[in-house]
């Protein structure tokens, strides 16, 4: 399915803003993300499964709280970054 | 290119034996890189021989809190550089042709997973890099927030945590975690003894300082005669906070710490801190976040005081930047401020952003909070800018590349 990269993360991708990545779940589909750019889940997620402070994923536009959160084929993945301050 | 004759073979080291042999150099110092990591990314400043004229490259990692990049004194080839964006997790990057390209650590410094149900820490920030003895050459050593412990076997590729400190249940007592450091409470000195790796101290902020003589299988705090702040026990034994510590190289059993409360010095085999610092004038007093060594005189040490009164506006006192020397150890200081504004100068330089080359006369360099760069080429006698208008400075490391 497509997965939306933010322009924190595209060097990881090579500055692609979007790419193909599988998986049942979410957490299926970040390890399967960083097969092909590996690093890039650890900037995500940390060394205790937990999605960092300042990222959000949406998947079909609904905020994804849980990385066990289900996939389906054809789902719209958004990885995006929200930080305030200087 | 050279002609590869057996005689010439026989004689000229084999890295050298494709190049015609040079004429030997005149005695000239040694050039001089300036790595500064700051909360927007990373410069190098190369020196020309003289030290009088610098030029700026970078950023490196642009964007990313730089809180400390290191050219691996061993082989002044391998840069890691400690990073986190905003958004994103800490790693360490790694260069190996002074920062044209960089390369992520395949397994940066994480804290292992936690048992289920179980909380578990997560690395906020790389804070500290410290190459080990020149007797294992490519291990170095990670401090982090929270205040942990990280080893890489492999010149910064791949890191594993010291799990004597890091799984040690008196971590977190010795270093609470709701320590109110800004930023978090952080491990920030790492100190290889050069006679036996297996011999380190450890300063953590809001902890103290700590020693191992096992490589870290076990640990126990050293900061007896150390004041700890916020504490009703004037000398418990942790919960001390060092801000930078320093162990000379060729003196080993001599260390230095700028603490919180004051400079201390301690020489080994005692156990009990000094507090050398009181011979600061009482004006200026002796709070401060960095503490500089002078490569081959270990009497000889460098400091920049802050105003640690009232509210700690922890600024140059009275806006009068300033450093101070002791050429003896401590039991005297001299004030160095030749050519640093004579007043309004309200910056801080935080305890990684003041290093030492290893010129002789000794070069001298600070970073500042308001992202100056200022160098003095006599040790200290007068200082002028090299950099202005960077961003907010957190470390400087003055590197020797030949």
């Amino acid at each position: 399915m497509r997965v939306a990269i933010p322009s924190p993360l595209r060097s990881y991708t090579g500055g692609r803003e979007h790419v193909q990545a599988r998986g049942a779940t979410l957490a299926e589909l970040l390890a399967d993300l960083d097969r092909d750019f590996p690093g890039i889940r650890f900037r995500m997620i940390d060394e205790q499964g937990r999605i960092r402070v300042h990222i959000r994923l949406f998947v079909n536009a609904e905020l994804a709280r849980d990385l066990s959160r289900a996939l389906t084929e054809g789902d719209d993945v958004q990885i995006l970054c929200a930080l305030s301050g200087g | 290119m050279a002609s590869r004759s057996p005689k010439k073979k026989s004689v000229v080291r084999s890295r050298t034996a494709r190049k015609p042999a040079k004429r030997p150099k005149a005695a000239r110092q040694p050039r001089v890189v300036l790595l500064v990591g700051t909360r927007k990314g990373a410069f190098i400043l190369h020196g020309n021989g003289a030290r009088t004229r610098w030029r700026t490259e970078g950023p490196h990692r642009f964007g990313e809190i730089v809180n400390h990049i290191v050219l691996d004194p061993r082989d002044r080839t391998t840069l890691l550089c400690a990073a986190r964006a905003g958004h994103l997790g800490p790693s360490i990057f790694r260069s190996t042709d002074m920062g044209k390209t960089w390369k992520e650590a395949a397994a940066p410094p994480s804290f292992k997973p936690a048992p289920p149900g179980v909380v578990g820490d997560a690395v906020q920030h790389t804070f500290f890099l410290a190459p080990s003895a020149a007797s294992e050459p490519d291990v170095w050593y990670a401090g982090t927030s929270p205040p942990a412990l990280f080893r890489s076997d492999d010149g910064g590729v791949t890191w594993r945590g010291i799990d004597g400190w890091n799984d040690n249940p008196l971590r977190k007592v010795w270093c609470p975690p709701e320590d109110q450091t800004p930023d978090g409470s952080i491990m920030h000195s790492i100190l290889v003894d050069p006679r036996d790796p297996t011999h380190l101290y450890v300063g953590c902020s809001g902890g103290g300082s700590f020693e191992t003589t096992d490589g870290g299988a076990t640990w126990r705090p050293f900061n007896e005669g150390v004041e700890a702040p916020a504490n009703p026990e004037p000398f418990p034994e942790y919960g001390q906070d060092p801000h930078c510590m320093a162990l000379h190289p060729l003196r080993p059993d001599r260390i230095y710490q700028q603490n919180h409360c004051g400079i201390y010095r301690i020489d080994r085999p005692a156990t009990l801190w000094e507090r050398v610092g009181r011979s600061m004038p009482a004006e200026v007093g002796d709070i401060g976040f960095p503490i500089v060594l002078h490569p081959r005189d270990p009497d000889t040490v460098w400091v920049f005081p802050m105003d640690g009164t009232t509210v700690w506006p922890r600024v140059s006192p009275d806006g009068k930047p300033a450093v101070y020397r002791s050429r003896d150890a401590g039991k005297s200081w001299e004030r160095q401020d030749r050519g640093l504004p004579r007043e309004q100068g309200w910056y801080t330089v935080k305890r990684q952003a003041f290093g030492a080359d290893e010129c002789d006369p000794v070069g001298l360099y600070f970073g500042t909070t308001s992202g100056e760069l200022w160098m003095s080429a006599n040790e200290g006698r007068s200082w002028s800018p090299v950099a202005a208008h960077l961003p907010h400075i957190y470390s400087v490391v003055a590197a020797t590349l030949d």
